[in-house]
């Protein structure tokens, strides 16, 4: 996350809400610090002042001018805290009428995004500075949340319905995504980025991404494609165990699968990204989505080439 | 409290009795079979500080694991285990029954005047199916651990392979309980209050748990429908909240929070009631607006039914709903309010003296308004959007739980310590304790509001690394808590041994309980008492004219 125009409590505004929100927390910040300073303040004055065996008689059991003060003056200040909460709230809730609509499918634990021309993308989202976008959000599981810090909103993202999320972002630059409704082992490491661009590098980007990358070296595409598609979130580089098995030493190994001993060879890694289910390695559970449809060949062989550079 | 009875002389009240409800009877089959509400008090403390510590060496774990953005001592599946077993272990087993069923059980007769609760029996089997409930529990630790987290969400807890159906049967089995002890309460409150006791005579820890008890009588049933629902899912597959059988996973929080946000209240109005005892002890002077104070118990535990769909502002509900609940939210802020600005107010001119209860008393003050005022940014919609599921959230009810109502607990356990045990513990190490904790405590949770701003989401394994300095932070917190909850215990349990004799009544107390000798006799009172004025009269103000409260 960018750092330049972080305060210490938050990190930076990068929608048109976000301000607004701030502003109502700040609200309710220093009024909440007027009045726990005074109740502070009156406890260790009174502890200092009123030692047992000082002199100073007995103070009233009660005093109802005093006791419907002070119940009267926080109830107007929570009716305005209310009122600021709910009209603010309403303003993030319903998208403008022109928001681009996003389809964003969440499952155990990526983010699948689809843009209107039918073209799908893993844990990034590309947007346009100044333009207000709507996601409508579903789930293949169980409930995810979809969560920006910077962008100060979140929606849960249920299965079986549609909820929508919009946003008008307003800072150029990669915005984190987190998943904010425990959904398992890999909960978080369900991860996405936002990424905004300018008008100008999103026309760029929208003709880079048309059409097929063929100049990009075989392993330095399947690198690429590896963080692009958020495999690290399931399979780790180092040794480490996550989700799946590691990529580090992969390719020659010796696996038992559900189907038997297998070698892991070119045609098991194709097989294993484009039928997920068809064999898995024993002790992990067959939670992989398929990738058919959403990598061309090329692109898988990117992906076998960048996984036998692991040694 | 004064009143009329054959007393022993004072001196006579103050040396260590001869028979005592702790030498009564003998043999393990007295404790077993024992009816006397003051034993069952004292299994349930015994089973309630194990289930702390329990969740504590869960907690501990749990803030290990977060010292480092990746691992640090176990894997993913063994941290949601540990989260959702501290979750678990401190609401259903500690919190819940803490106040109300150690504390509660031994002194709400005693304060009534009564020898014992309306149903002894019922108290008994309460304290039985608590056990039974607590070994579902460690039976489900032994057994794949649950990893959903101690909300227990559809259609999560429906597709986990871990022990889910062995833990909710435990919180049902718990259910009962709650339900069996309030049940208790409410009828030993009506009938059973000592001669003269009218309503407003009555201590305000009685106030307290009475209107906790209503909760527990009116919302646990819904919490249990709920839970078994959830395990014939599991088991019977019959499709309420699991969409892919047809269900709704949105109906099962709406259940979820009817209960559990009133148990909210269920956890901390009891702490509300220790506070106004050891408040009014320690300065010798009625609590302030003892009505306002009384009423307010009361006004809680009734707002409380209608603002569970708080927990609920980005679930997919309607705005409407948001907008109703979040309206509804802010009005359990003012009666909370009265009560700190009443307590704060009972100290001016009073005659305070700074004993370790009364100092778990201002840290509690302190704590729970930080606890309580963050709570308005949770009822505002458009800031919780950004708040909810982060660690704001976690410090927030950290504030309110254990700011609160586990300082209210072991200020509770240090004034009435004396009276269940006859025995003084260490007061300078009790001392020094409350100020390790106090720091403790502030350094673990603070923190996790400043981490829940910038945007660190809750139940994470793994997290970014510009997170890492407050975590670490919060964690060093959490070893400083560990040394201060080892020291209390030390001392609490030296001072069974060497501790020297407390006497009927050490700090002065006026309430109907330190009227008897410590330990009290089994039939509580030798004499029943006759109450002829309010809760809080100190001798030596008798003179000064006050107003009638």
């Amino acid at each position: 996350m960018p750092t330049n125009n972080d305060s210490v409590l938050f990190p930076p505004q990068a929608s048109t809400y976000a301000k607004d929100v701030d502003a109502l927390f700040y609200f309710i910040h220093y009024l909440s610090i007027f009045f726990w300073v005074l109740i502070v303040a009156g406890i260790v004055y009174f502890v200092w002042r009123y030692k047992r065996g000082h002199k100073e008689g007995v103070g009233p059991s009660h005093n109802l001018p005093l006791e419907l003060t002070w119940s009267i003056i926080p109830v107007i200040l929570v009716v305005a805290m209310f009122l600021w909460g709910f009209k603010s709230f309403m303003f993030m809730s319903r998208a403008p009428g022109d928001a681009e609509q996003i389809h964003v499918t969440a499952k155990k634990w990526l983010w699948n995004f689809e843009y209107a021309n039918g073209q799908q993308a893993i844990g990034e989202l590309h947007v346009q500075v100044g333009k207000p976008y709507k996601l409508i959000m579903t789930s293949e599981d169980v409930i995810h949340s979809f969560y920006v810090p910077t962008f100060r909103n979140k929606m849960d993202v249920v299965p079986g319905r549609y909820t929508t999320y919009w946003f008008e972002p307003t800072l150029v630059g990669d915005q984190q995504v987190f998943c904010t409704e425990y959904c398992g082992d890999g909960h978080s490491d369900m991860l996405a980025k936002i990424v905004v661009h300018t008008p100008e590098d999103y026309a760029k980007w929208v003709e880079e991404n048309q059409k097929e990358d063929t100049t990009t070296p075989l392993p330095e595409l399947g690198a690429k494609l590896y963080q692009s598609k958020a495999c690290f979130t399931c399979h780790s580089t180092d040794g480490s165990i996550k989700v799946g098995p590691s990529f580090k030493g992969l390719f020659g190994k010796q696996e038992q699968t559900s189907a038997g001993t297998v070698t892991v060879d070119e045609e098991y890694i194709r097989e294993s990204v484009l039928q997920p289910a068809a064999k898995v390695v024993q002790g992990f559970q067959p939670v992989m989505p398929t990738y058919q449809g959403q990598l061309s060949d090329r692109e898988v062989s990117g992906l076998i080439e960048y996984i036998k550079t692991l040694k | 409290m004064s009143t009329t009875t054959a007393t022993p002389p004072a001196a006579e009240m103050d040396r260590w009795p001869e028979k005592h409800y702790w030498n009564a009877t003998k043999g393990w089959k007295s404790w077993a079979f024992t009816v006397d509400h003051k034993r069952i008090g004292m299994m349930y403390l015994i089973a309630i500080l194990t289930a702390f510590f329990l969740g504590g060496v869960f907690a501990i774990l749990v803030r290990l694991e977060l010292l480092t953005p990746q691992q640090t001592i176990v894997g993913a599946k063994t941290y949601n285990q540990l989260f959702t077993l501290h979750g678990t272990v401190m609401v259903f087993l500690f919190l819940v029954p803490s106040i109300p069923a150690a504390l509660g059980n031994f002194f709400l007769p005693m304060q009534l005047g009564a020898k014992d609760v309306a149903f002894p029996k019922l108290n008994l089997l309460s304290f039985y199916v608590y056990v039974v409930g607590a070994l579902f529990a460690i039976w489900s630790l032994f057994h794949g651990a649950i990893d959903t987290g101690w909300t227990f969400y559809t259609p999560y807890s429906i597709t986990t392979n871990t022990a889910v159906t062995p833990m909710l049967l435990a919180a049902f089995i718990l259910g009962f309980s709650s339900i069996l002890t309030g049940l208790n309460f409410i009828v030993s409150i009506h009938k059973l209050r000592a001669p003269g006791m009218t309503w407003f005579r009555m201590p305000l820890l009685l106030w307290a748990l009475y209107a906790t008890s209503v909760i527990q009588l009116l919302a646990t049933p819904v919490l249990a429908i709920t839970l078994l629902l959830v395990a014939m899912e599991r088991v019977l597959g019959i499709g309420i909240f699991d969409p892919a059988m047809g269900g709704d996973p949105v109906l099962y929080q709406h259940f979820f929070w009817f209960y559990s946000h009133p148990a909210v209240y269920i956890m901390v109005v009891p702490a509300f009631g220790v506070i106004s005892e050891i408040v009014a002890t320690f300065t010798r002077r009625p609590i302030f607006g003892y009505r306002f104070v009384a009423f307010s118990s009361l006004a809680i535990a009734f707002i409380g039914f209608f603002v569970w769909g708080h927990h609920m502002f980005v679930s997919g509900q309607s705005e409407f709903a948001g907008m109703v609940f979040s309206f509804l939210s802010f009005f359990v802020a003012i009666p909370t309010a009265v009560k700190v600005f009443n307590w704060t107010a009972t100290l001016y001119k009073g005659s305070i003296q700074l004993m370790s209860p009364m100092l778990y008393a201002l840290i509690f003050l302190v704590q729970f308004t930080i606890g309580g005022l963050t709570g308005l940014f949770c009822a505002a919609l458009a800031t919780d959007v950004h708040l909810h599921d982060t660690y704001f959230i976690v410090a927030h009810f950290h504030y309110v739980m254990m700011g609160g109502t586990v300082f209210a607990f072991i200020g509770g356990l240090h004034y009435w310590w004396p009276k269940m045990t006859g025995r003084m513990y260490n007061e300078k190490l009790a001392k020094i304790a409350a100020a390790i904790l106090f720091v403790g405590f502030n350094v673990t949770f603070f923190t996790q509001f400043i981490l829940g701003t910038r945007g660190m989401p809750r139940r994470y394994y793994n997290y970014l690394p510009e997170y890492q300095r407050l975590h670490g932070f919060s964690t060093v917190g959490s070893w400083i808590l560990a040394v201060g909850f080892l020291l209390v215990a030390a001392y609490l349990i030296a001072s069974l041994r060497n501790g020297k004799v407390a006497g009927a009544n050490p700090w002065g107390a006026s309430t109907l309980e330190w009227q008897t000798a410590s330990p009290p006799p089994t039939e509580n009172f030798l004499d029943t008492p006759h109450v002829h004025t309010g809760p809080y009269v100190y001798p030596d103000e008798e003179l000064v004219p006050r107003r009638a409260a």
